[in-house]
């Protein structure tokens, strides 16, 4: 059975508008999706995509307008408190630690509220003070923490009462590349040694490429892509460029399989689909012309969502 | 319930990392109370019995009563000035992810915010008040009904408190009905002026409202004006109030929750 099954889910807001009375405003449309155990997936959309309208369905906090919704095994809106002990959510840019209390306090109030029990708590918590470099921290009030310091408290918070799935709403919004990628290190290690699923949005499509085996996009509540990431860059229609340095400056080169989109001095760009293999167009411009250099540009995932944004 | 007390002791260390703030806020319950001695002093030397108090008995009410304010939290402010944060933030969320309630979770903060207040801004100015003046030496039983009333007066404030709090879930910004709330409070707790002082009609009134809990009521066990009975009759109504606003607080946060989870926001 699938840990998480959507079916059908629709989620519409009434919304009063000024002077024009109200307007049912449809936030998600007709998504349907499945997660198996142990996937990592990543929901992504833009802004007002319907990514927190979905992720609040999922977690019971919002009651879906109409279709089938069921996470680990029960109906969220209606067993709220059942699935809490599943779950462990994470928000970017809230935190459920307490503000004025050491770090030490917070972890053992949510002991206290999910009832962990005591030696898998100690346990879990030593891990994680471990993994998550925790240690000096304990004794220090959150609202003294920095940022990246805060999210690793936040991380270890929402994971003690071992959640068999982990919510990421934008985890690794303004922190710095090292903190990020630590991040990334550590949720790819607690998915491979856990097993935890992890369902994850974000506009940081990094986070995707290093975490992601498996993204969902929504784009005006409707689901665009559901698949591979590879498989994305086919469906987007995306590219690779072929860089090429000359020896001198020349005309624009003309081969097979690729066309050249720019040429600046002896500097040309040749782009070609991204599914196709680099060789046959490398062996062409080299038998062809006098290369001093070469060097190929991978196709921005950013591009290709952009361009599954504007086609949704 | 291990689990709120852990709470409330979290609440109490939290309020006694601001120690600055302890400071300033005794000085100023300790000016205010000099200040009140003296209207007190000239109000019974024209009248020595008025309100069924002697000078002593006056005074000492004055001390009581800047002991409780923050206790009480007459003016307003504790756990559901926190919660009404974490409606405007949203954050309030992440309350309704966590298998607990609520309403007993912010009450057990309430508690352990009363208690550090009571330790710090309750004793202090008491024992100041009581080096400077005269007061009234309560009988053992008087003192132990005060103390029994605290808790009390405590957790009716809290619902009134709450109430105002939960409107954000409607308003938006609670600072309307969390105003007025602290004004009524002012003038019906008695902190101002006993309640035994006012009109005839208006007396009988505020006397069976829930403010009279927070000063009135542990004044007149401390002061012995309530015993037997008459005592158990002040711990009666308190605690139907209690109750009552529990209830209705239980009742507006289901009602918030339906809101949030049916509608969204």
């Amino acid at each position: 059975m699938a840990l998480i099954e959507a079916r059908d889910l629709n989620r519409t807001f009434s919304v009063r508008r000024r002077g024009a009375g109200r307007r049912d405003v449809v936030a998600v449309r007709d998504v349907t999706f499945d997660v198996e155990p142990g996937e990592m997936v990543g929901y992504i959309g833009p802004n007002g995509a319907g990514k927190s309208t979905t992720i609040k369905m999922l977690t019971g906090i919002l009651v879906p307008t109409s279709g089938h919704l069921r996470v680990a095994g029960v109906e969220p809106s209606r067993d709220r408190r059942r699935l809490a002990r599943q779950i462990g959510v994470v928000f970017g840019q809230r935190t459920s630690l307490w503000w004025d209390l050491p770090l030490r306090d917070s972890f053992d109030l949510l002991h206290r509220i999910y009832r962990t029990d005591p030696a898998r708590h100690r346990a879990n918590l030593a891990e994680f003070v471990e993994l998550l470099a925790l240690g000096d921290l304990l004794d220090t009030p959150v609202r003294q923490l920095s940022l990246g310091q805060r999210m690793r408290g936040d991380i270890a918070a929402a994971l003690l009462h071992d959640p068999a799935i982990l919510y990421l709403d934008e985890p690794t919004i303004g922190l710095d590349v090292v903190s990020k990628g630590r991040l990334r290190e550590f949720l790819r290690a607690l998915n491979a040694t856990r097993g935890v699923t992890l369902l994850l949005t974000t506009h940081d499509l990094q986070d995707i490429e290093a975490l992601c085996d498996r993204v969902v996009v929504i784009d005006h509540g409707t689901l665009v892509y559901d698949g591979s990431l590879p498989g994305l860059h086919e469906v987007g229609g995306s590219t690779r460029t072929l860089v090429v340095d000359l020896a001198d400056a020349a005309p624009p080169i003309a081969v097979p399989g690729a066309d050249t989109v720019r040429v600046e001095g002896p500097r040309q760009w040749l782009r070609f689909p991204a599914e196709a293999s680099a060789a046959p167009v490398v062996a062409a411009v080299a038998a062809a012309y006098d290369v001093a250099d070469l060097s190929i540009q991978e196709p921005a995932i950013e591009d290709v969502i952009r361009s599954l944004y504007g086609s949704g | 319930m291990r689990l709120y007390v852990a709470v409330a002791r979290g609440s109490f260390r939290r309020y006694a990392t601001y120690l600055g703030a302890t400071v300033a806020g005794t000085f100023a319950n300790t000016v205010f109370g000099l200040v009140l001695c003296f209207v007190y002093t000239a109000v019974w030397r024209a009248n020595p019995e008025a309100g069924g108090y002697d000078v002593a008995d006056a005074l000492t009410y004055v001390w009581i009563g800047q002991g409780l304010i923050m206790v009480v939290a007459i003016w307003g402010g504790g756990s559901p000035d926190d919660l009404a944060a974490r409606i405007r933030s949203g954050d309030v969320a992440i309350d309704f992810y966590r298998p607990v309630s609520i309403l007993a979770w912010y009450l057990a903060a309430d508690l352990g915010r009363a208690a550090y207040h009571l330790l710090s801004r309750g004793v202090v100015p008491f024992v100041l008040g009581a080096l400077l003046f005269d007061l009234h030496r309560p009988s053992p039983s008087g003192a132990a009904l005060f103390l029994l009333a605290l808790p009390l007066a405590v957790v009716v404030s809290f619902a009134l408190r709450l109430l105002a709090a939960l409107s954000a879930f409607w308003l938006l910004d609670d600072t309307g009905p969390r105003s007025l709330l602290g004004f009524v409070a002012l003038f019906f707790s008695g902190l101002t002026l006993p309640l035994v002082l006012f009109p005839d009609g208006l007396r009988h009134v505020a006397l069976v409202l829930p403010w009279q809990s927070f000063v009135q009521l542990p004044a007149d066990l401390f002061l012995s004006k309530r015993t037997g009975l008459d005592a158990v009759a002040g711990f009666g109504l308190a605690a139907a109030w209690a109750a009552v606003l529990l209830l209705a607080c239980a009742a507006v946060l289901r009602r918030a929750e339906r809101r949030v989870v049916v509608q969204g926001g």
